[in-house]
């Protein structure tokens, strides 16, 4: 069994202020999380906006130190005690994507020029290959080299140019990708085109994913795994269906309670003063 | 009752006119909750931008007519031509971003008091106010405060204060928590839901989140590519939905405990600048035929206040059946 994703008492405290009056903000609190397979997996990270969430996700990818513990992936530390430097063996295991395509492009460069950038960076390519290498990761988004060339961000939509850089992500095949809230600004019509992308793309790259988001539907539709997260802390993580459907913790009860469904109606006259009870203990 | 008469709004940008609400005409009924829906561009947000009265370049009403059912302090039935004067008199608006609707550098009470009606006794009408926003789950320091010391859930509240204060007929709102966390996004949901109930007023709410209209609508009108599909009430809408885009909609996204395969919509709502032949949802649609494809449906009455625009709203129930007992179950460890 190899260790996909490892996480050791994880800390990260921010410092805002200066010395007389600094107050301490701790976005992760001992955070541990261990997922071990042979198959690439999907580990969906939900949390309310503060949780920590994309703080976790940014050290994954080296944006950030923590402050203590250390993070391995594919049996390889990645932050903490004796971690890989930053740098394109770095970038060829792990790869991002981000939730507002548009801002992760900038507006004045060519689309393809992110695509052959990182094939002849990370994967060290020749143009020959470097181009080929391109139009294999477009075809498996369903996009053609011809689709990107020579177009800038605002000629395509925000489902479209969150295709591309899936594509873009995938070009070294990394071992795992981070994908931080990556189809909250699509529409909800066309969201799960990219959520079966992903399922698909996990079998067909044995590529984990680390998905972070708020969206619990969404996570429970295609993880394997699921950690809940408030406060900096992992209230619960297992199996998503166990998670889900048997939820242990009274966070992720109150998360799942929240949901507005299509089976079940809110009692507005009974349930508004206990929302406003657990309002009040959630941001406490 | 809010009338609307055929309404086409149009936006006049430099590539040429294009009617983003393309004829629309329902009949809103008063003291009830009311959900707009469909994919972004459809045009719901223009819709109740003209509703409310906001027209204005780029925007413009081409044709129709609103009646809202109420007279003004004058004794004059209010139409389009003097809804502006109502604002925050008779109807108010709860915007989807609060920090850019809130002055920055004026504390909440200065925005709280100014009304048009308040210009005498601030201190009784800062008493009142004071015991609403408590009311509405918020400390009465909170009218002290700017509105960055505030969380987001907080600032909604506010919103949500502002907009209810002076018991309007009708409030508009434009995806009001999408900016929310779940959790808040309930307390202020249950919020509106019961100071409509105590109010009587009616509420014109737009999102693109199903389950949000299903747990506050009292009614649903959805909408696609500039046109009304299909107007009914909620559990109609969700239960026996007479239009394939409604059933698609609802069925686009995931739910907790159910492991079938979702597809979301295929294909992409039609450019409002091409000329359009036909039903609008066509290209898109499992059930079109020739039909669809010449004449566009017109929004017809099927059953008792259950309007929709298809021309195979029959064949809308075998669809549901179908794609209830599709089998195909998503591959994930268990």
């Amino acid at each position: 069994m190899k260790t996909i994703f490892k996480v050791e008492h994880l800390n990260k405290v921010y410092r805002l202020g200066s010395f007389p009056r600094a107050i301490t903000i701790r976005a992760l609190h001992e955070v541990s999380v261990t997922v071990e397979s042979d198959e690439p997996v999907i580990i969906s990270i939900v949390g309310e906006s503060g949780s920590g969430k994309t703080t976790l996700a940014r050290v994954v990818l080296q944006l950030e130190r923590p402050t203590s513990g250390n993070v391995i992936i594919h049996d390889t530390a990645v932050a903490g005690r004796r971690a890989m430097a930053r740098g394109t063996e770095f970038l060829r295991m792990v790869q991002p994507i981000f939730q507002n395509s548009f801002e992760a492009f900038s507006r004045y460069r060519t689309i393809d020029s992110y695509l052959y950038e990182t094939a002849t960076r990370v994967n060290k390519l020749n143009r020959a290959g470097a181009i080929s290498a391109v139009e294999d990761a477009l075809s498996a988004v369903g996009l053609t080299y011809r689709d990107v060339r020579g177009k800038y961000s605002n000629q395509f939509s925000g489902g479209e140019l969150q295709r591309v850089s899936i594509a873009r992500a995938l070009i070294p095949h990394p071992r795992l990708i981070v994908a931080d809230e990556p189809v909250s600004m699509i529409d909800a019509s066309r969201r799960m085109l990219i959520i079966n992308l992903f399922r698909d793309l996990k079998e067909r790259y044995k590529t984990s994913f680390l998905y972070i988001t708020h969206d619990l539907a969404t996570a429970y539709y295609i993880s394997d795994y699921i950690a809940v997260m408030n406060k900096g802390v992992i209230v619960e993580f297992g199996k998503a269906r166990t998670v889900l459907s048997n939820p242990q913790h009274a966070y992720t009860r109150l998360l799942l309670d929240s949901i507005p469904r299509l089976d079940r109606k809110w009692n507005p006259a009974t349930e508004a003063l206990v929302a406003e009870s657990r309002y009040g203990e959630g941001r406490a | 009752m809010i009338c609307l008469h055929n309404i086409v709004a149009t936006y006049t940008t430099r590539r040429g006119q294009v009617n983003a609400v393309d004829g629309v005409s329902v009949d809103i009924p008063d003291n009830m909750i009311l959900g707009i829906a469909g994919e972004s561009g459809c045009g719901k947000s223009t819709l109740i931008k003209v509703i409310y009265g906001d027209l204005g370049f780029p925007l413009a009403l081409t044709a129709g007519s609103i009646s809202y059912g109420f007279q003004n302090d004058g004794g004059q039935e209010v139409t389009l031509a003097n809804i502006q004067k109502e604002w925050f008199k008779r109807i108010s608006y709860i915007p989807q971003s609060s920090m850019s609707s809130l002055n920055p550098v004026v504390r909440i009470r200065d925005q709280f008091l100014d009304f048009p009606s308040v210009s005498r006794n601030k201190a009784e009408v800062l008493e009142r106010a004071r015991a609403f926003v408590q009311k509405l789950g918020l400390p009465p320091q909170a009218l002290d405060a700017y509105p960055h010391q505030l969380s987001g859930g907080m600032r909604q509240r506010v919103m949500v204060a502002i907009a209810t204060f002076f018991q309007p007929h009708i409030i508009f709102a434009d995806e009001p928590t999408t900016a929310l966390d779940v959790v808040v996004q309930k307390a202020i949901l249950l919020l509106l839901m019961n100071l409509q109930k105590e109010m009587k007023s009616t509420i014109i709410f737009v999102s693109h989140d199903m389950g949000v209209h299903y747990q506050i609508a009292d009614r649903m009108l959805i909408m696609y590519a500039a046109k009304a599909v299909e107007y009914a009430d909620t559990e109609e809408s969700f239960r026996r939905p007479l239009h394939p885009y409604t059933l698609m909609l609802t069925n686009a996204l995931p739910v907790i405990g159910d492991d079938r395969e979702r597809q979301g919509l295929p294909g992409q709502p039609p450019s409002l600048w091409e000329p359009m032949r036909g039903c609008r949802f066509a290209p898109r649609c499992p059930l079109a035929t020739d039909l669809c494809r010449t004449t566009e449906p017109p929004l017809l009455q099927h059953a008792a206040g259950h309007y929709a625009a298809c021309h195979h709203a029959d064949r809308v129930a075998e669809l549901k059946e179908s794609l209830a007992n599709a089998h195909d179950l998503i591959g994930v460890s268990r």
